[in-house]
């Protein structure tokens, strides 16, 4: 086992940095930071925005490799560079991470439990109304782009504060600067983006879930566990769902390394800093070590992803165990 | 007592126009093990699943099922799932699904117990190991906490019977419960569900499309056919004076040991026996008249438009047969098949086809894990030698896992072995050039259990038969005439040549790929469990086309299969394997008579013999445990641990057995056996 992991560590430190030198060599080869530096008024002399890009590791003068090595050597000492502005992307970055995680967190659990519940529900109920309802309810919603939902469900919102006259929801920013609101006003910031996460959420996991519990309906040993003395709904959540459990715990595993990167457009409607507003805007305007610094969190967010889906994987299925 | 009485049940699925189960009736008796039997897809499974209430929802059932008199047709699930577990209890077919993949065997047991008498989580645990015990389950307290894949089938199996009979149930409904387990399990398994019923007093309605199975342990059977009782009565009864067409199809159809028909003369000398197929196949949608009457060999102008329904068997108590004739004399039904040329005797003379010595396959097994590293090795074939002569059949025989497939295998692929070597038609297949291993695997053919997974579901019969013939350089206008030749060859009606496999029956599509087999002419057939998937009326028929193909091509053949009755029957050699060997081989006679090796005794005695008299009178010989794993043999004779006669020597010589692997030695003329002490053949 310590040999396993030891092997299986080696192993995703070098896809990290292959991953991660990779993305840097194409930011690094295909932004133009310099455009950055020219386009401020008054114009600098060229000898300037050359020294100032040069002290950032980012003149496109500097031979590619060159630029590498001194990024790479950097990363390896714990230092991810500056970003334009000159402050170092380090902190930046776990503060980001941080106003992810707490925008997705809550949004991302509760979403998969209602879609699990509602896929395992609607295959019970197979071609029944209640199943129709709910396939046509998450067709609608993965087929509208995030976008478009949360701007639907601010028009909601707006209409709800209108009638009600009271403010109930928020969705500009985290919170609302100079304010004193306290907890309940970030709550109030909290609810919308995490209904348009929960609505995404459900709906995938739902299609999954329901696809997974179908396989499950007609299993021997559901028909077995009613032959114990179960009811057939007892029997279906108690083994069936059960059982049919495994690979969408294991999908949820792997999904939520992804979180902290997967919600930009959330992030960019709901006026939320996080990190993928970040990399959109540090694509934008070509800062190439904050690129860099979120492609590397990526990798390693994947291959963590990775583990903690087949530890998961390992804990709900003896099956998979037994193999080890 | 009667404590389960069906009457007039009817079932229909949902969206289908024919109804499954057309009015069963079925009556069992306090203690009783009730047999019901019949061809697949005749609605045993859907019987049976109807009694318990748990047919898909939306299925529609009517008549009466009582239960002490109870009538439980019609009552919510809810009202039924506190009967079921409770009163009626069930095991199902194929114990390596029926069991929850996530929960540990203990807690699906005790689940059943907590449900009914609200026992305590301890105390129903500590009840199911005893139940374990009682189903002679080995270290049961160990075994209550392993999951169901840790368990080998047989296991699974009497975890089954150890949940149905938790709560003292008054009956046991059983569905196949031996069907997907190998010989000797079988033989286990089903003296545990005898003494599990007689232990609980519990009356057993054992559903199994094996007549030897019902034979060996029922009171009363009922035969099925097309989702009716066509015949009922005590088993010796309706086995010995069976008065139903269908019922005496179905017993000369069945392979048997001693290859002698159920009833009338035995066929003389040293002829292969022959079986009796029905021809047809059961109705999709029954018509007006009796169901049987497509394939009924006396079928009447009467029997198309009336369709009889149950009546007794004057001067027979408790027997009845739904049939409009009066049927006297059961051998004269069918009309006898033609048993063939006499076969020629003078086997060494013939040249040898086949030989394989020492022959090895040994498979790396891995992990599960990611890096799916080497855990062990599993000698599949671990140093096999037989010779196959012209125009003979060897039969290789052994439980699952034992070799035989990995054999036909490596012959197949005509490349040098691991170890050892295969010589076919004369050429070793370690030296053969591109152009010889072509022209050889023209002469080598092979045909498998799964015929439908073997034919190609998009062609139509006529071309699967023509396309190793066009493969292999014929013209296309030329084929027409020998596609015809071939499918007349194999019994089949020209007009299916237009037909894809999938409209075809398990037994057509099996005789396509048979006709493919041939089309090359080739001079050694391979045979995987040819006739393993079907069910015993095309069986026979499938049987009887071997051994005819043999005499009339002169063909060589070697048949890979698990059941002794059809290698008696198709065979003229045999050569039992155990753990990647040969144990013993002979004249297929001869050994079936007086096997020399323990192993071979056992194997026999577990297969179940379709004449209750007989079944019941033979001294039964369970062999104990579990097919070992291949991947570790014990030291000394590989069948040790399990061998009845090691455990009757004294010590001194079952030391031998101990260190000294038994090699094979010719224990009598044409006989091998690879024992230390082997039974005395012919004095
Ligand atoms: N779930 C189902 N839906 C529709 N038809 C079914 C279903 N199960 C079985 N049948 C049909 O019912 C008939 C009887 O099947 P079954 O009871 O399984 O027979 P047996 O157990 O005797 O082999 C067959 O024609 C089969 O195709
Ligand atoms: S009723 Fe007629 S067709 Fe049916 S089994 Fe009897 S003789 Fe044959
Ligand atoms: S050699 Fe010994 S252990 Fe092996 S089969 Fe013969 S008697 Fe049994
Ligand atoms: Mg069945």
């Amino acid at each position: 086992m310590a040999g396993f992991l030891v092997r299986r560590s080696l192993h995703g430190a070098v896809l990290v940095a292959l991953a991660a030198s990779l993305t840097y060599l194409l930011a690094a080869s295909a932004l133009r930071p310099r455009a950055h530096f020219e386009q401020r008024n008054p114009r600098p002399p060229a000898a300037v925005v050359d020294a100032e890009l040069t002290a950032l590791n980012l003149n496109d003068r500097t031979p590619l490799l060159r630029r590498y090595a001194v990024w790479a050597g950097g990363v390896l000492r714990g230092d991810f560079g500056r970003t334009l502005a000159g402050e170092p992307v380090a902190p930046e970055l776990w503060r980001r991470a941080l106003v992810s995680l707490r925008l997705l967190a809550v949004g991302t659990v509760l979403g998969a439990v209602l879609g699990v519940l509602a896929g395992a529900y609607a295959a019970a109920r197979r071609h029944r109304p209640a199943d129709r309802l709910i396939t046509v309810g998450s067709f609608a919603v993965l087929s509208t782009p995030v976008f478009v939902l949360a701007v639907l469900l601010q028009l909601g919102a707006e209409r709800i504060n209108q009638i009600t006259g009271v403010r109930i929801f928020e969705w500009a920013g985290e919170y609302t600067p100079g304010a004193a609101e306290g907890a309940l006003g970030r709550l109030r910031h909290l609810v919308l983006p995490t209904l348009t996460v929960v609505l995404v959420q459900a709906a995938v996991f739902g299609r999954y879930q329901r696809h997974l519990m179908l396989d499950v309906l007609d299993a021997d040993f559901v028909r077995t566990a009613m032959a114990r003395g179960l009811t057939r709904r007892q029997a279906l959540v108690r083994h069936g769902l059960r059982t049919a459990l495994v690979p969408t715990a294991t999908y949820f595993a792997y999904t939520f390394g992804f979180v902290l990167l997967g919600a930009m457009f959330t992030e960019k409607i709901f006026g939320w800093h996080g990190m993928g507003e970040w990399l959109i805007d540090s694509v934008h305007r070509g800062d190439v070590n904050a690129v860099a610094a979120v492609a590397l969190l990526a990798a390693v967010l994947v291959l963590l992803a990775g583990a903690a889906a087949d530890i998961a994987h390992a804990i709900l299925d003896p099956r998979v165990r037994a193999g080890r | 007592m009667t404590v389960l009485r069906v009457a007039d049940l009817r079932v229909t699925f949902r969206d289908a126009t024919v109804p499954a189960v057309r009015g069963m009736d079925l009556a069992v008796d306090r203690g009783e093990v009730h047999a019901v039997v019949g061809e697949s897809g005749c609605g045993k499974t859907t019987t049976a699943l109807a009694l318990l209430g748990l047919l898909p929802p939306g299925t529609e059932v009517a008549g009466s099922v009582r239960l002490h008199g109870k009538e439980l047709v019609g009552r919510s699930d809810a009202e039924l799932a506190r009967v079921r577990g409770r009163d009626i209890a069930m095991v199902f077919a194929d114990p390596s699904s029926a069991l929850t993949p996530v929960r540990t065997v203990g807690d699906q047991i005790a689940e059943t117990i907590r449900i009914h008498q609200g026992a305590s989580r301890a105390a129903a645990r500590a009840r199911a190991v005893r139940l374990l015990d009682l189903v002679g389950i080995p270290d049961p307290a160990r075994r209550a906490r392993a999951y169901p894949h840790e368990l080998s089938g047989g296991m699974r199996q009497r975890v089954m019977i150890a949940m149905a009979v938790a709560n003292d149930p008054a009956v046991i409904v059983a569905d196949e419960p031996t069907a997907a387990l190998d010989g000797t399990v079988r033989a286990q398994v089903l003296q545990v569900l005898r003494a599990a019923g007689e232990a609980t007093g519990a009356a057993i309605v054992l559903i199994t499309h094996d007549l030897g199975v019902a034979a060996e342990i029922a009171d009363r059977v009922t035969v099925m056919y097309a989702g009716r009782p066509v015949e009922s009565g005590p088993v010796e009864e309706v086995y010995a004076r069976p008065r139903m067409p269908y019922t005496i199809g179905l017993l000369q159809a069945v392979p048997r040991l001693d290859g002698r028909p159920p009833f009338g003369p035995a066929v003389p000398g040293p002829r292969r026996p022959v079986l009796v197929p029905i021809d047809g196949v059961p109705p999709q949608r029954p018509g007006p008249g009796c169901s049987f009457s497509p394939r009924c060999p006396i079928s009447g102008p009467r029997c198309a438009e009336e369709e009889p329904g149950p009546r007794p068997v004057p001067g027979a108590d408790g027997h009845t047969v739904a049939c409009l004739q009066d049927v006297a004399d059961p051998a004269a039904v069918y009309p006898p098949p033609d048993p063939g040329p006499e076969p020629a005797v003078d086997r060494v003379e013939r040249p040898v086809v086949l030989e394989v010595s020492g022959l090895v396959r040994h498979h790396v097994r891995r992990g599960a894990g990611p890096l799916r590293r080497r855990r062990d090795t599993v000698r599949a074939v671990d140093g096999v030698d037989f010779t196959v002569r012209r125009g003979e059949t060897l039969a290789l025989v052994g439980e699952s896992g034992c070799g035989k497939t990995t054999t036909l295998l490596e012959i197949l692929r005509l490349r040098a072995p691991q170890a050892g070597r295969i010589t076919v038609l004369g050429h070793d297949t370690a030296a053969l050039d591109r152009a010889t291993r072509r022209a050889l695997r023209r002469d080598v053919q092979a045909v498998f259990q799964d015929p439908l997974a073997s034919l190609d579901p998009l062609m139509r019969v006529a071309e699967i038969v023509a396309e190793p013939l066009l493969a292999h350089g014929h013209r296309r206008r030329d084929v027409g005439g020998p596609v015809r030749e071939l499918l007349a060859m194999v019994g089949l009606p020209a007009e299916l040549a237009w037909r894809h496999p999938g409209a075809l029956s398990g037994g057509q599509r099996q005789r396509v790929a048979i006709a493919r087999a041939l089309a090359l002419r080739p001079r050694l057939l391979l045979l995987d469990e040819p006739v393993s998937a079907l069910d015993v009326s095309v069986q026979a028929g499938i049987c009887n086309l071997l051994t005819r193909l043999q005499d009339r091509l002169g063909l060589t053949c070697l048949l890979v299969t698990h059941d002794l009755a059809v290698a008696r029957h198709v065979a003229d050699r045999i050569a039992v394997m155990y753990l990647g060997r040969i144990v013993e081989l002979g004249d297929v006679r001869g050994v079936c008579r007086d096997p020399a090796h323990p192993y071979t005794r056992a194997l026999l005695s577990a297969v179940p013999v379709p004449d209750p008299a007989r079944a019941r009178r033979r001294p039964r010989a369970v062999l104990p445990g579990d097919p070992p794993d291949p991947a570790a043999p014990p030291p000394g004779c590989r069948f040790r641990p399990r061998c009845p006669r090691y455990r009757t020597l004294e010590a001194g010589r079952a030391r031998r057995c101990e260190e000294e692997e038994p090699r094979s030695t010719e224990v009598a003329p044409g006989r091998y056996a690879a024992c230390h002490y082997p039974e005395t053949t012919s004095p």
